[in-house]
Parts: structure tokens; C-alpha cells; sequence
């Protein structure tokens, strides 16, 4: 069996977002980039299938739609385990751009296993998982929490409005994962980053693609005014408050 | 030409967040003059109807023999039997699971471009551009889509919910659809318990609640107060709460009227899912906490002796 993990390039959870002059896109000077860290679970979880269930799992890739700039992600991705990396050449418009560019890698490279993550943390558009999975037809879940291999395939926990659910899955299959799929994210120890250095990182060039949206302009959160304190002993006073100032309550 | 709305019940009821988007889907079929349709799947309890009309709903496609829970793959296929027989111009549908599930399915089968998460009414019509959250709720972004079919998943608590006159037909809908590839071998529901995405207030608690025993309190103020219960991260990594409550940049992203954060710092990553709540309170044993800078109301205080406090004077407040 061979597994796919799609990877997206995003600026460190910790990045305070500055926009760039034309409004068009943020400041990348100073920026820490990481893998995705729903992507990054996705990936952890794909590393203990393959060691708890030794000999089912031949291969680990990981895959990212991008310019050369995400190759240090790539290459981490390396080094926490992936066996090999693949780079589609180009800066994606949006997440159907991103899909087709990941379908054309599926069809070449035959994976059973696709997995990404729920969403990825600078469009937060949850939208290439499923897209992937209407481009290729193949069985795909969604908000997934739990994945394990099972004789007919794949058993797995979702998210629903409400509850979860558990499935069987055959495969091939595409699932996008969330939260629970993997406890902590695996971080490179120095013999990946060394072994990493040499796996193959290959670069392909994209397909044609017409994006079907976007971003026009960024606009960031309006700056809070100053937060009105009360004092420990009048649990009261902020109950009236809500009540006949803010009127939320 | 029509916008297609789809509404989903939970346990035969439609739930506020499915008002919010019937209100919704009829302010764009006014402003874009077009006919409003609405899309049903499994079985609804009479008197809901009532409901959804009351909150604009006219022509209904009432899927009431179809399965409430399907495969993606085939809850899709619906859609797009839908699709093909209102010709929509919109299709609408929450920012849930079920939203996030569907309406990439929709853009890659009609080339329809995709505003995810759309916050409240777009900025324009022609060319049609929408709001929505990026970089986690650091930012946002205008997204502009060219295509003629539109899709937009409206994230939750952005659109005032409006009565308005309708007058509910409902039409037979049954294509017929594939068998799904993925078999449900067990659904487990959160019975009764307000949702995250659904609640008007969200009672928050961090690391700062000590222990997981120390929750009964904090579930309590929500009870009385009609909120859903969320908490950072590292409480649902501690396995104090379970991950469905995780809020933030990692977890959930929410926008309720009015977000309670005891006992939470206010990390960056945390603040990035709660920063858009109308009216933020905080409470926190720490007058430093990073929390203060981005909450509306403030108590520097223990939570423990804070929170019984609180529900004495909500109690007292609704007598
Ligand atoms: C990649 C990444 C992603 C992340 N994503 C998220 C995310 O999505 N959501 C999230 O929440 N975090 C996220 N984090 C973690 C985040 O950085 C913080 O560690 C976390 O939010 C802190 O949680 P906390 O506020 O509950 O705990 P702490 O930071 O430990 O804060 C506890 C607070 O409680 C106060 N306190 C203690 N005792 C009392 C008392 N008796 N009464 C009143 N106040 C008290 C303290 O003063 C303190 O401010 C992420 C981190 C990383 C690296």
C-alpha cells in the first residue's frame, strides 16, 4: 500500500499577519513557514500505520503545489519520515487550482491511501480534499478524527453535525483529517534531517488550470479598544453590563 | 435561474444556524431577483415547516425518503440532481461539516467558483465578491468568483436571522442515487447538547480551570445561560474535554455574540478562532494575560470562585 500525504506551506501559527503594500497578500519578511499542522498530523498518522502495521505500508510521499520556496517544508517533511517528496511548480490561485495539480499527481504516482489535511491554515477554505475526491471518483471521507487499516480496507471516525460516526472505507481512498487523527505532531530528530537530505525531491510541471476565484484584497480584524475591567468582588456589575451595555445577554 | 438553498435538520428539527441561513438565502434571492428554492433530505417533523416558512421559505424539494446521513460521495449526487433541475445562480449552504463536505463537490462538477465561510452578505454582486476569514481569523479576505453557478458556504452567526412571509410548497424530490461506497457501522449523536456552531454564547475554559473535575461549574453557567461549552487546546490534549470543544487555530473557529474565556491566556493561536465573537469577557487570575488585549470585559480573578458568582447573578438578572 502506498500512502499520499498533501502538504501546504503555511506561515508559523505564531505569525502576527502584516499586509503587503498592495493589499494583495501578507508580508512575507520574517515569516516562518511550517507544514500545515492538520497536514502535519496527517502525515504523523501515515508514519504509525506504516510502523504498527509492519509491511503493509510501502511508501510514504508527500506532496506540495508551489515554487520553490516550500522545499525546506518538503524537506522537513523528509525528515520526519516521508520517503520521497514531489513538488507541483506552481503558486496555486485557489483550492481548485490546487486539486487538479493534485489529481494529476495521484493518477501518476497511484497511491491507495490520499490523505490531507481538514484545511489549510492561510486560505481556510476546506475545499481541496473534496475536490480532489469528485476529480478522481474515488470512496472519500471527511472530518476525520480516527483511521486504522482493516482487512477490507479502512476503519474510520468522523466528524458530523452532532456526533461522529464510524465507517468502513475501501480503498482507494481520500480522506481529509482533523483533529484526534494523531495525538502530538512528530518533529524530525537529526538522523532524519540527515537522511532527508538525500531523498528525492522531485519537481513536476503543473497542468493547465483556470482558478475559479480570487482573493482580490486582504483587510485585517479591527484593532479592539481598550477592555473594560471590574473589579474580582462584583460578578454583578459584569452581568449588568452584558446585559444593558454590550445587550448580548 | 433561482438560488438553492440547503437546509439540514438535526433529528427532524431545523435548528437556529439553518433560520440564520433560510434568512439568508431569501435576502439573496431578493437582491439577485431570483426564485428561491429550498432543499430538504430526510424526515422532518410537521410543524417545522411552519418554521421555515416563517423565515422565507417558499418552494421546498422535500427529500423525505432519502437517508438524514449519507455518504459525501452520494449526499452530493442529490445536490447535483437539484442543481440540474432549479438551474440555481446560488447554491447555498452552512459552514459546517456537512457544507465543507458538499460544496467543493458542487465547484469541481459545474466549474462554480467557491466562497467559503462567507461572512454575511457579499460585497458586491456584479462582479460578486464575498468576505471571509483567512490566515485563521487573523485576516480577511475578498474573494471575487467569476463563474456563472456561485457557491457559498455562510459561516455561522454572521447573518441576522429575519422573519419574513412564506408560504411553504413542498414538492416530492427523489432522484434516484448510487450505492455509496463507505458503509456507517455506528453513529453516535451528542443528543440534546447545544453545538458549538450553533450557540449565540460560548463558555470557554483553559488551562487556568486546574482539572477536568473542576468543569461542573463551568457547564452549569452555560445551562443557565443557554451556551455551548468550548476550551483551548491543551485542556482537550489533557483529554480534560473532548476535541470537538478544541477552539482556535487549530480547532474549531467561532464567532458567537458573546465568547467567556476562564482561565485562558490568550495565545495567539487561541485568539485566532475566538476573535470575531461580537463581545468577548475574560477572566483570568493574571492581569497580564495576553486575553485582556482582545476581550471587551475583564475580571482579574480566581475562577473557581468567580464562576458560582456568575450564575447567581445571571440567575437573578432573569428572574
Ligand atoms: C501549532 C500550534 C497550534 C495551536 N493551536 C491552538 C488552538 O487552536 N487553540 C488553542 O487554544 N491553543 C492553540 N495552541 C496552543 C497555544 O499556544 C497555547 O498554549 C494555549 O492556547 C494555552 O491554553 P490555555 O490558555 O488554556 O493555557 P495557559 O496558557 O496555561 O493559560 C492558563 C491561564 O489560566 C490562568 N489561570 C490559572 N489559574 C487560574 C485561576 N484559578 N483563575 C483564573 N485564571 C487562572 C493563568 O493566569 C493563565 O493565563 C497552539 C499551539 C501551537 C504550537
Amino acid at each position: 500500500m502506498k500512502i499520499l500525504v498533501c502538504i501546504s506551506n503555511v506561515p508559523d501559527t505564531t505569525t502576527r499577519i502584516k499586509l503587503s503594500g498592495d493589499k494583495k497578500s501578507v508580508e512575507t519578511n520574517g515569516v516562518q513557514w511550517i507544514i500545515n499542522p492538520w497536514d502535519e498530523l496527517a502525515l504523523t498518522r501515515a508514519m504509525e500505520l506504516s510502523e504498527q502495521n509492519a509491511g503493509s505500508i510501502q511508501a510514504i510521499s508527500v506532496v506540495s503545489v508551489g515554487d520553490a520556496s516550500v522545499e525546506p517544508t518538503l524537506r522537513k517533511a523528509l525528515a520526519v519520515g516521508a520517503n520521497e517528496a514531489i513538488r507541483v511548480n506552481l503558486v496555486p490561485a485557489d483550492s481548485y487550482s490546487v486539486a487538479v495539480q493534485l489529481a494529476e499527481v495521484v493518477k501518476q504516482e497511484n497511491p491507495d491511501l490520499v490523505l490531507l489535511g481538514i484545511e489549510s491554515s492561510d486560505f481556510n477554505s476546506s475545499g481541496v480534499g473534496a475536490m480532489l475526491a469528485e476529480l478522481l471518483g474515488f470512496a472519500s471521507v471527511s472530518s476525520v478524527s480516527s483511521l486504522e487499516l482493516s482487512s477490507s480496507g479502512l476503519t474510520i471516525k468522523r466528524e458530523v453535525e452532532g456526533g461522529t460516526e464510524q465507517l468502513e472505507c475501501p480503498l482507494p481512498a481520500i480522506l481529509s483529517v482533523q483533529k484526534g487523527i494523531a495525538l502530538e505532531p512528530r518533529i524530525p530528530a537529526m538522523r532524519g534531517i540527515m537522511m532527508a537530505r538525500s531523498k528525492p525531491l522531485k519537481v513536476v510541471e503543473p497542468v493547465a488550470v483556470e482558478p475559479l476565484s480570487e482573493w482580490i484584497e486582504l483587510e485585517l480584524p479591527e484593532a479592539k479598544s481598550a477592555c473594560k475591567m471590574i473589579p474580582e468582588d462584583n460578578a454583578k456589575e459584569l452581568i449588568r453590563l452584558l446585559h444593558e451595555e454590550a445587550k448580548v445577554i | 435561474m433561482s438560488v438553492l438553498v440547503y437546509i439540514e435538520n438535526r433529528d427532524g428539527q431545523f435548528k437556529k444556524n439553518q433560520l440564520e441561513l433560510m434568512s439568508y438565502a431569501k435576502k439573496i434571492s431578493e437582491a439577485t431577483n431570483q426564485e428561491l428554492v429550498t432543499l430538504s433530505i430526510g424526515n422532518v417533523k410537521e410543524e417545522e415547516w411552519a418554521r421555515l416558512s416563517a423565515h422565507g421559505a417558499t418552494r421546498v424539494l422535500n427529500g423525505e425518503n432519502l437517508p438524514n446521513q449519507i455518504d459525501n460521495e452520494v449526499f452530493a449526487q442529490a445536490l447535483f440532481a437539484a442543481i440540474e433541475l432549479v438551474q440555481p445562480k446560488y447554491l447555498i449552504l452552512s459552514d459546517n461539516n456537512t457544507g465543507k463536505a458538499l460544496a467543493p463537490r458542487v465547484s469541481v462538477k459545474y466549474r462554480a467558483g467557491i466562497v467559503s465561510g462567507i461572512l454575511g452578505l457579499p460585497i458586491s454582486y456584479e462582479p460578486f465578491v464575498g468576505k471571509k476569514r483567512a490566515y485563521s481569523g487573523k485576516a480577511f479576505a475578498h474573494v471575487k468568483v467569476n463563474s456563472d453557478l456561485k457557491v457559498l458556504t455562510l459561516s455561522p452567526n454572521s447573518f441576522e436571522i429575519k422573519e419574513s412571509s412564506g408560504n411553504v410548497q413542498l414538492e416530492a424530490f427523489e432522484p434516484a442515487l448510487p450505492t455509496p461506497k463507505t458503509k456507517v457501522v455506528q453513529a453516535d449523536k451528542q443528543m440534546g447538547k447545544l453545538l458549538l456552531s450553533e450557540a449565540d454564547i460560548v463558555v470557554s475554559g483553559g488551562r487556568g480551570m486546574k482539572s477536568a473535575d473542576n468543569w461542573g461549574p463551568l457547564e452549569e453557567l452555560a445551562e443557565v445561560m443557554g451556551a455551548a461549552t468550548a476550551c483551548s487546546r491543551p485542556v482537550s490534549d489533557e483529554g480534560w474535554r473532548p476535541h470537538h470543544e478544541h477552539v482556535g487555530q487549530t480547532g474549531k473557529i467561532i464567532g458567537p455574540t458573546l465568547y467567556i474565556a476562564l482561565g485562558i491566556s490568550g495565545a495567539i493561536q487561541h485568539l485566532a478562532g475566538v476573535s470575531s465573537s461580537k463581545v468577548i469577557v475574560a477572566i483570568n487570575k493574571d492581569p497580564e494575560a495576553p486575553i485582556f488585549t482582545a476581550a471587551d470585559y475583564g475580571i482579574v480573578g480566581d475562577v473557581q470562585k468567580l464562576i458560582p458568582q456568575l450564575i447567581d447573578a445571571y440567575k437573578e438578572l432573569k428572574q
